[in-house]
């Protein structure tokens, strides 16, 4: 049985419906308020986020809320498990972070209402809303609803400036993420049609090892993977990352492509806990390292710094993947399954605040000097220090050195991996860390180096946006100091704990 | 062969023609028709699924009607974002054949 609403799951509620109001209210008193509107939500939705967590830390059990008090498979169920509550934290604190900077990057002028600032500010609250919506959605049609918001909210902030070359890698995102979605709608209808339900509950009570539930799976699978840009589909995330202005790129970036991330573990861990295919999952951490070697060595082949951040991305994403052989184990309670499972969703979460951190560095610099080729960046370092090292703070974290975020969680997959006796993932973790710790310090080294002659800058920029970009940076540091054992939060909600309850 | 094999059937053929549309194509235009009909094989099924009462047994199961005209309503928001962005990629260009992306005027 799913179990009863719990006390508190009205919160979960707020937590989508705060964003969203702030759109209606945006768009009623027009777009010289969307900017006020959203920075007054911003702390008010951190509140609910950190309730949210706080309340299922207290409780150590999975917050629920039916809406209109019908169960499932009737009505719709929104479950907030740990995961859920430390990835919607995470994206909360980013959000914030994200407005901060961009208050200055794309001002609301006084007086006039102009469209980029209007539909910025409106699309960052969607975007918050819906992923909001997807970490705490229990049924696989309503994830699907939320996950389009999520695209049709991420894809035109890849075009904001609305010149030829955004609109055409928006539309290529848009065209990679329907093609996705749409898969993933037909996994739903196959699984519905098998099942007679969607709710992720019920659902892993009533799924058997099956053609039609393996097929459901992969079809869901696959689409989530051209949405969370897993090598061989990340065809469409450089352009569109790299093309995007600074924060919507710190948004798409950090934290959208965690979505589609955060529904496979859903579909892999919650879904079909009791049927783990050890093939499949092989076959999702290959990708998974494919993604590594190629992003990161494209990586070091970019002459702008956007290009190299995006690439980066991909090879990022790529660590995510590499829980899946690791931690998808055919019987339950492996040591080493726990720790590459915290694993991967601290990567999730220490990469959302570094990768965050890194664009918006260097949309700084690209304001700074009027270009982001890497070669031109000498003498940069003196200019923007503050934007220098926040850089590398999250170049820290995605090298996998201490003390960051990265480090804690790739040491957890390195040690999972050789626990497992799966000793090939080591070695790819290792070398991406290299080759990561190449294309950062290819960056480092330029901006570090004095410029021949003294440099013209484009703009000023103020020590208030480089104070928010040493904090989005500080974060991924901060997570460094989590201790290397598997987290509790993380726990609460996994499916071989509910095992164990009776049912 | 039943109706419900028959209309299953042709939603996969929809589905099928649709991603080989979708993938072979280099025209935008036809990227979105091709998804569109993907959607129809899925909306179809969906119909199929409720035409056999997934859920309990039921004869004429309705909740798989309602997720369909929620899944047109994503589908239809989906089509004019699509369509908007070539609208407007077609003024930034004035139609110019550039790149991969664009067709022939």
């Amino acid at each position: 049985m799913p179990g009863s609403a719990t006390a508190g799951g009205f919160l979960l509620i707020f937590a989508i419906a705060l964003p969203l109001a702030g759109v209606l209210f945006s768009l009623a008193l027009g777009g010289r308020y969307a900017e006020r509107v959203a920075l007054i939500l911003m702390p008010a939705g951190v509140v609910v986020a950190v309730a949210i967590g706080a309340t299922v830390w207290h409780t150590h059990d999975v917050l629920q809320y039916f809406v209109g008090n019908w169960d499932p498979p009737l009505g719709v169920a929104f479950r907030a498990d740990g995961l859920s509550a430390t990835m919607m934290v995470t994206a909360a604190l980013l959000i914030c972070g994200i407005g901060l900077f961009a208050r200055t990057q794309l001002p609301v002028p006084r007086g006039v209402e102009e469209r980029a600032p209007l539909v910025f500010w409106t699309l960052l609250l969607t975007v918050w809303g819906a992923l909001n919506a997807v970490f705490v959605g229990g049924d696989l049609f309503n994830l699907y609803v939320a996950l389009e918001l999520l695209t049709f909210a991420a894809v035109p902030l890849v075009s904001l400036d609305g010149r030829a070359q955004t609109l055409r890698a928006a539309f290529r995102y848009l065209l990679f993420a329907l093609f996705g979605s749409i898969l993933y709608l037909l996994g739903a209808v196959v699984l519905y049609g098998t099942y007679g339900t969607l709710d992720i509950v019920l659902l892993s009570g009533r799924i058997r090892a099956e053609p039609a539930a393996w097929a459901a799976i992969s079809l869901m699978t696959s689409g989530l993977l051209a949405k969370a840009a897993l090598y061989p589909l990340h065809l469409w995330l450089p352009p569109a990352h790299a093309g995007a202005p600074a924060p919507a790129s710190a948004v798409l970036s950090g934290l959208v492509v965690k979505a589609p991330f955060f529904l496979v573990v859903r579909l892999w861990f919650d879904v079909m806990p009791g049927l783990p295919e050890h093939a499949a999952a092989q076959v999702l951490g290959a990708l998974g390292a494919a993604a590594i070697i190629f992003g990161s060595v494209v990586a070091l082949r970019q002459v702008r710094l956007k290009l190299l951040i995006a690439y980066s991305t991909v090879a990022q994403i790529g660590y995510l993947f590499l829980m899946f052989p690791l931690a998808v184990e055919p019987e339950t309670g492996h040591p080493w399954s726990t720790a590459a499972w915290t694993g991967g969703v601290l990567q999730a979460v220490s990469h959302a605040f570094a990768k965050a951190a890194m664009f918006m560095a260097a949309g700084l610099i690209a304001e700074a000097l009027g270009h982001d080729r890497i070669a031109g960046l000498a003498g940069v370092g003196r200019v923007l220090p503050i934007t220098v090292f926040a850089f590398a703070l999250g170049g820290l974290s995605l090298m996998g050195l201490p003390p960051s975020g990265g480090f804690v969680a790739k040491a957890m997959l390195l040690t999972a991996a050789v626990a497992a006796g799966q000793w090939w993932w080591a070695v790819v973790v290792l070398t991406g860390g290299l080759l990561a710790g190449s294309y950062v310090f290819l960056v480092l080294a330029r901006a570090v180096t004095d410029a021949i002659e003294p440099l013209s800058l484009a703009a000023r920029i103020s020590p208030g946006r480089q104070a928010v970009v040493l904090a989005l940076a500080l974060g991924a540091v901060v997570l460094g100091f989590v201790p290397l054992r598997p987290l509790e939060l993380l726990q609460i909600g996994r499916p071989d704990m509910a095992i164990e309850a009776p049912r | 062969m039943s109706d419900a094999m028959l209309y299953g059937l042709c939603g996969a053929v929809l589905v099928g023609l649709g991603l080989f549309g979708l993938i072979v194509h280099p025209q935008p235009l036809r990227k979105i028709l091709a998804f569109n009909l993907i959607g129809g094989g899925v909306f179809l099924l969906f119909g199929v699924v409720a035409r056999r009462g997934a859920a309990a047994g039921l004869a004429g199961d309705p909740v798989p009607q309602a997720l369909v005209i929620t899944g047109l309503v994503v589908a239809f928001a989906a089509t004019a974002l699509a369509v908007a962005l070539q609208v407007r990629l077609f003024q930034e260009t004035g139609g110019r054949p550039d790149g991969q992306m664009d067709s022939r005027p």
